[in-house]
């Protein structure tokens, strides 16, 4: 299981290396093939029929051309664009979130938990053991207007505050886009903290040690030599949590209400109900053109600004 | 750590330059060529003409027929979790069931059938059963299949009210396998004891605001509206439909309703998350067994009426099978036994007759067996030209998901 933890952080880099070696073997080309081919039917195809979908016109009586309409664009993002920014506000935020409860738990797990790490490692996984969408009903149970969760935030004033912050808008929980953001936060956690735990858990002890000889504080030594080291586990897990919560459209449907709605449900409703496939099509295409650049930016800031 | 720490990115940089460079040798010439392919096998999905819809029936060399129908659909035995009437046909005939419940919304089940439909192709499905408005499109689209009535003969069986529907003169490609109504549920407990009791008031009172769920089900959400608003859900104009949508716009702009549902809003009525919602027949008769609290209206500015019907599909491997499946529950007797444990209301004339003897509480509920003034006050929404279907779905969605 190490193993596969250690992928985002560490084979990455070792990318670079390779073409120096100008070898003559043709193995690594055999080597990539399953991968390209798995990427050509997979990924490259779908993509190029979506593609081709986005700029058909028709209906399912008459049939799809593909007549270069790109106006489908126009109009989509013209109905549906506050929908595609709340869906980035939403994983955005879960994502901060989901970092400010993970790192500190992937941080217990690296450096305090002893022998009951593996036990630890394997609880944040556990909730995968069972199907999203259970975990998901199952938030409506524990956030339903007659249970604990909602008592104690009444008791204790915190849903005065999450209703200043437009967060809930009567009295309940569920059907929020308080519960809509929990219930991001909470599925995608342990995409989060895997890869966090890996690059925590490979930094060296002594360099701290070190920083303590040097007279740093704790605060300092972390601050100095411990989250630096733990960027790349950072940027993983914040790209593995924002990608998929910013595409979920289970969360929204199941824990918000109709002014929740995410691009996901969007693009589900145009595709299954109104059957209008070039504007599902133009909004997939959107979505993922959206996410790339906002992943660009995001890697390249990170890597270039604060890391060097 | 030996590498730097900024490695990650780098290198996922280039991992993208790289694919993007691979993807210009490619060229996109071979990109532009693959779009208009594409754009030339989509004009595939088109109506089937008649000659071509039949595949050869193995009905005689495979004892086999595949039937997919909604969850929660049939009869089943508490104790053994077998399910009574498709044994007892199995016993009868020697043909055996491929019974699956994986019709769970009428979109979702052609999204998944469509691209075998569209390509004239076995779907691995011999009967289904679809709401009206789906039948009518199959039907419209040629992607079903005339029934031998021949093979059929309890369909004299079948209510005369269903006999001559818009869709489907004659019933030569469907029959109902059930139908029901939707009105309105409510939960005591969370109204405050107040009863609901038209749909103005599950749209308007401030005592429900939050709390109440309409369907994602077009037809019975805009039907039950219109009805509100005294228009006649089998004749309005577009005039009409935009009305009934500024309507509900307004409902869901001010707060009211919490949500669009299918059949999930059981749950959340019992628990209370939900004071009131618009609900089918048959769901509230099985939730209120256990949760006898719960109301239910018929509003009276009347109510929406809907059938679920068997149709078979193009291509189906065994056809002759599945009519002797709908002739076998076309018997009165045997529909009794379904209408006992589904309690919706069945399309078979005499099937009262035969639960008044074995099960009265049943026969009597005006839910399942309803009245000539309750059917009276019970409407169809009118069929949709294809135009007319595009651009209701797409205005419904927008107010569903806005």
């Amino acid at each position: 299981m190490t193993a596969t933890v250690h992928v985002p952080g560490g084979s990455m880099p070792a990318a670079p290396v390779e073409p120096r070696k100008r070898r003559a073997s043709k193995v690594p080309y055999l080597l990539l093939l399953p991968g390209v081919a798995w990427l050509l039917v997979f990924f490259v195809a779908p993509m190029i029929f979506l593609a081709s979908q986005s700029l058909q016109t028709g209906s399912i009586e008459q049939g799809y051309a593909l007549t270069w309409h790109i106006g489908t664009y126009g109009d989509a993002l013209s109905a549906f664009h506050s929908q595609l920014f709340r869906s980035f506000g939403y994983a955005a935020t879960a994502t901060v979130l989901g970092l400010l409860v993970g790192y500190p738990l992937a941080y217990t797990i690296a450096f305090k938990a002893g022998r009951w790490k593996n036990v630890l490692l394997v609880l944040v996984i556990a909730p995968f053991f069972t199907s999203f969408l259970i975990r998901t009903l199952a938030w409506q149970t524990i956030l339903s207007s007659d249970g604990p969760v909602v008592g104690f935030f009444r008791a204790t004033h915190l849903m005065d505050l999450l209703r200043s912050l437009h967060l809930v808008a009567g009295n309940d929980l569920l059907s929020t886009p308080f519960a809509v953001v929990m219930g991001l936060t909470y599925n995608f956690l342990p995409f989060m903290v895997l890869p966090l735990y890996a690059s925590l858990e490979r930094i060296d002890i002594r360099l701290l040690e070190a920083g303590g000889d040097l007279y740093a504080r704790p605060f300092t030594a972390f601050r100095k030599v411990t989250w630096p080291l733990s960027l790349p586990g950072v940027v993983a897990g914040t790209l593995l949590t924002f990608i998929p919560a910013a595409g979920d459209y289970i969360n929204s449907k199941l824990l918000g209400n109709t002014s929740t709605t995410m691009i996901g449900q969007v693009i589900d409703g145009q595709f299954l109900r109104v059957l209008d496939y070039p504007t599902a099509a133009a909004l997939s295409f959107t979505l993922m053109l959206a996410i790339l650049v906002i992943v660009a930016v995001y890697v390249r800031r990170a890597g270039t600004e604060e890391l060097v | 750590m030996t590498e730097p720490v900024g490695g990650f990115s780098p290198a996922l940089m280039r991992g993208l330059l790289s694919r993007r460079t691979l993807l210009r040798g490619v060229g996109g010439a071979a990109v532009a060529a693959g779009l208009t392919a594409c754009g030339t096998a989509g004009t595939a999905t088109k109506k089937v003409a008649a000659k071509d819809r039949a595949a050869t029936d193995k009905s005689s060399s495979e004892k086999i027929v595949n039937w997919s129908n909604w969850p929660e659909y049939i009869d089943v035995d508490d104790k053994t979790k077998k399910r009574p009437t498709i044994d007892a046909f199995t016993a009868k005939t020697g043909i055996k069931v491929n019974y699956v419940e994986d019709y769970n919304d009428n979109d979702e089940f052609f999204a998944k059938v469509k691209p075998q439909l569209a390509a004239n192709k076995d779907t691995g499905r011999d009967v289904w059963v679809s709401t009206d408005w789906m039948a009518s499109r199959l039907i419209r689209l040629g992607w079903v299949q005339k029934l031998d009535q021949a093979n059929i003969p309890n369909a004299k069986n079948l209510e005369p009210n269903l006999r001559n529907v818009e869709f489907d003169k004659g019933r030569l490609y469907s029959l109902p396998w059930q139908s029901g109504f939707t009105g309105i549920a409510y939960n005591p407990k969370s109204t405050g004891g107040k009863k609901v009791e038209t749909i103005d008031q599950l749209l308007t009172d401030p005592a429900l605001k939050g709390k109440v769920t309409l369907l994602t089900e077009m037809r019975d959400t805009v039907g039950l509206t219109l009805l509100s608003m005294g228009k006649d859900p089998a004749s309005f104009t577009d005039d009409d439909f935009n009305a009934a949508m500024d309507k509900l716009q307004k409902v869901v702009d001010s707060g009211q309703v919490k949500g669009f549902t299918g059949n999930e809003y059981g749950k959340g009525l019992a628990s209370g998350d939900i004071a009131a919602c618009l609900a089918w027949t048959g769901d509230v008769v099985q939730l209120k067994a256990d949760n006898p609290s719960l109301g239910y209206v018929l509003p009276a500015t009347g109510h929406m009426i809907w059938s679920d019907n068997f149709v078979i599909p193009n291509q189906a491997q065994h056809k002759t099978n599945a009519e002797k499946l709908i002739d076998y529950y076309y018997d009165p007797a045997v529909m009794a036994a379904v209408e006992d444990y589904v309690n919706y209301i069945p399309p078979v004339a005499g099937a009262k007759e035969v639960l008044q003897k074995q099960d009265p509480s049943v026969a009597t509920n005006q839910l399942i067996f309803p009245s000539a003034a309750t059917l009276d006050k019970a409407h169809v929404f009118r069929g949709l030209s294809a135009d007319e279907e595009t651009r209701y779905n797409k205005a419904f969605q927008s107010l569903v998901g806005g």
